[in-house]
């Protein structure tokens, strides 16, 4: 393996090639007649259809509105996620009773899936905001606590006898040292968190949303609409890219201010 | 003020006994160096004295009261600085000041004391992994010393700088000693050093820990006026000093036996 830093031209170039490919096989296959069009629209129709969409609405509202719906609940659903999961990851990490009370229970709940939570969410909620955000912070509240967690337990133990030693008490400590310490695995986490996140929306909009982008695509489905599904998920796509780009950047910047290095791309 | 007292300490982890019948007696402005071989069970010494570790046999006492916690009034300076990162110069020595809720003159006053005492006034706002080793141990130095407290407990403070930047802290530490007398129990394995600063030296032996001797050296520095001298390395010439330190060296060798220390 060479493992020399691909230059910027470099990675532009690589990163044109595979997408080229990429749309190129997906232009081909659609364009060639061996799938009907309406199972697989070209790449083509698709652009077309986005365009369209931009201005015209579909399912009560044009994409741009879609988007945005889904987005106050992807914030809401991640912002309540880490405003409850940090402070209890930290609180974990530093009292002992709170770690062994709540372990447990957390190990069995984090195991199921957010979208196991559509039920109760759309009975909860019914078609609210309530019902999607419930999901996306089922989604994104583990990755936040346990970061949280475990940047709090493995502080340095110098550290916490430093603080011990100074007669710093157990709000300040927390506050001061467990997450400063924690930061960089808080940061960490939160990418984990929006990642989970914004899938857990998307799926939880398909069933329980009178609006946004997961919503657009179910209602495009009961259409026959192919084009619009496609656009939905190229903006899904895209968007996640873009968001965990902004967080990994904000976690180099992080990173850099401790003078640690981010491992991996 | 500053007396520390260890009485019949002994420390078992586990099966193994790490120190057994500990007696020591530190008195107030007393500065006391601990010598030994690594693993003799020195930073256990010190530790219980803190209140990180607390002995299994035997009491270990500060100004006539056992120790249970941690505490302000007996500051440590550890061999790896342990400031905090991401606090400045001047927020990693405020924040004892602040646990103890004094009033914001009083801690600016003895924040900008203790970095005159420590030469750092110029660095009160740099962060840590932005000075050298040495400077980072006067900050912990200053942090603990901004407290006041009735001991300072030091463990191989100078134990990770390089030999050169530890020969001006050394003379630093005489330097803060004199202006700022406290009760001091200095842990370290350098021989030298210990002769240097301390006023009595403990030395210790290893399997199972304990105390084998006591030198007085504070008799010795002041009838042989080792204080006329302000540089290290002319008060390592100087006969009497000589002779104390391969008076160490010989009881450390003995215990044991063949063993380089
Ligand atoms: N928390 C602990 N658990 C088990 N063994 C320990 C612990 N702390 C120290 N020891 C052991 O006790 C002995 C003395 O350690 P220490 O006080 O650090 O020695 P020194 O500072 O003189 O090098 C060593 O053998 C060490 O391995
Ligand atoms: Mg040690």
């Amino acid at each position: 393996m060479n493992d020399a830093p691909l230059t910027l031209s470099q990675r532009i170039l690589y990163a044109g090639l595979g997408l080229g490919l990429f749309f190129g096989l997906w232009a081909g296959l659609s364009g060639s007649g061996l799938v009907p069009r309406q199972f697989l629209p070209g790449p083509l129709d698709v652009l077309d259809r986005m365009m369209q969409l931009m201005t015209t609405p579909f399912a009560g509202a044009t994409l741009p509105v879609h988007v945005a719906s889904s987005f106050e609940r992807y914030i809401y659903g991640v912002g309540l996620a880490m405003l409850i999961g940090v402070p209890i990851g930290l609180m974990m990490g530093w009292f002992r009773l709170l770690d062994d009370i709540v372990t447990p229970i957390f190990d069995m709940l984090r195991f199921i899936a957010p979208i196991a939570w559509v039920p109760f969410a759309a009975l909860w909620f019914g078609t609210g905001i309530g019902g999607p955000v419930m999901i996306i912070f089922a989604g994104a509240f583990p990755p936040c606590l346990i970061n949280a967690y475990r940047g709090a337990r493995f502080v340095e133990p110098r550290l916490i006898e430093a603080a011990r030693m100074l007669g710093t008490g157990n709000t300040r400590t927390i506050l001061e040292i467990l997450l400063p310490a924690a930061f960089p695995s808080i940061v960490a986490g939160l990418r984990v968190a929006a990642g989970l996140g914004w899938q857990s929306l998307v799926g939880a909009e398909l069933i329980v949303a009178a609006a946004g982008v997961g919503f657009m695509m179910v209602q495009a489905q009961a259409n026959v609409a192919t084009p619009t599904v496609m656009v939905g998920m190229i903006a899904i796509g895209v968007i996640g890219m873009a968001i965990d780009v902004l967080l990994r950047q904000g976690e180099a910047i992080v990173l850099r201010r401790r003078g640690l290095q981010m491992s991996g791309r | 003020m500053g007396s520390i007292r260890f009485d019949n300490v002994s420390m078992r982890f586990g099966t193994f006994n790490a120190l057994e019948g500990i007696n020591l007696e530190i008195g107030e402005k007393e500065f006391v160096a601990i010598v030994g071989p690594s693993g003799c069970g020195k930073t256990t010494c010190m530790r219980m004295v803190a209140g990180f570790e607390h002995p299994t046999g035997g009491t270990v006492s500060v100004n006539g009261a056992r120790v249970v916690a941690p505490g302000p009034d007996r500051a440590v300076v550890f061999q790896q600085f342990a400031l905090f990162p991401w606090k400045s110069v001047r927020e990693n020595i405020d924040l004892g000041l602040r646990n103890k809720n004094l009033p914001k003159s009083e801690r600016e006053d003895r924040i900008a004391r203790a970095l005159k005492l420590m030469n750092l006034e110029s660095h009160a706002d740099n962060f840590p992994h932005q000075l050298s080793g040495g400077m980072q141990q006067r900050v912990a130095i200053a942090r603990a010393y901004v407290l006041d407290p009735s001991v300072l407990l030091m463990d191989e403070p100078f134990g990770a700088l390089d030999a050169q930047t530890r020969v001006v802290m050394q003379e630093e530490l005489v330097r803060i000693s004199r202006v700022n007398p406290r009760t001091v129990l200095f842990i370290t394995h350098a021989v030298e050093e210990a002769v240097y600063l301390a006023d009595r030296v403990a030395i210790m032996t290893r399997r199972p820990g304990r105390i084998k001797e006591v030198l007085d050296i504070k008799s010795i520095r002041e009838a042989e006026q080792w204080d006329k001298h302000s540089r290290i390395e002319d008060v390592m010439d100087i006969e009497s000093f000589v002779h104390l330190r391969t008076q160490i060296w010989k009881s450390l060798r003995e215990e044991k036996g063949s063993d380089a220390v």
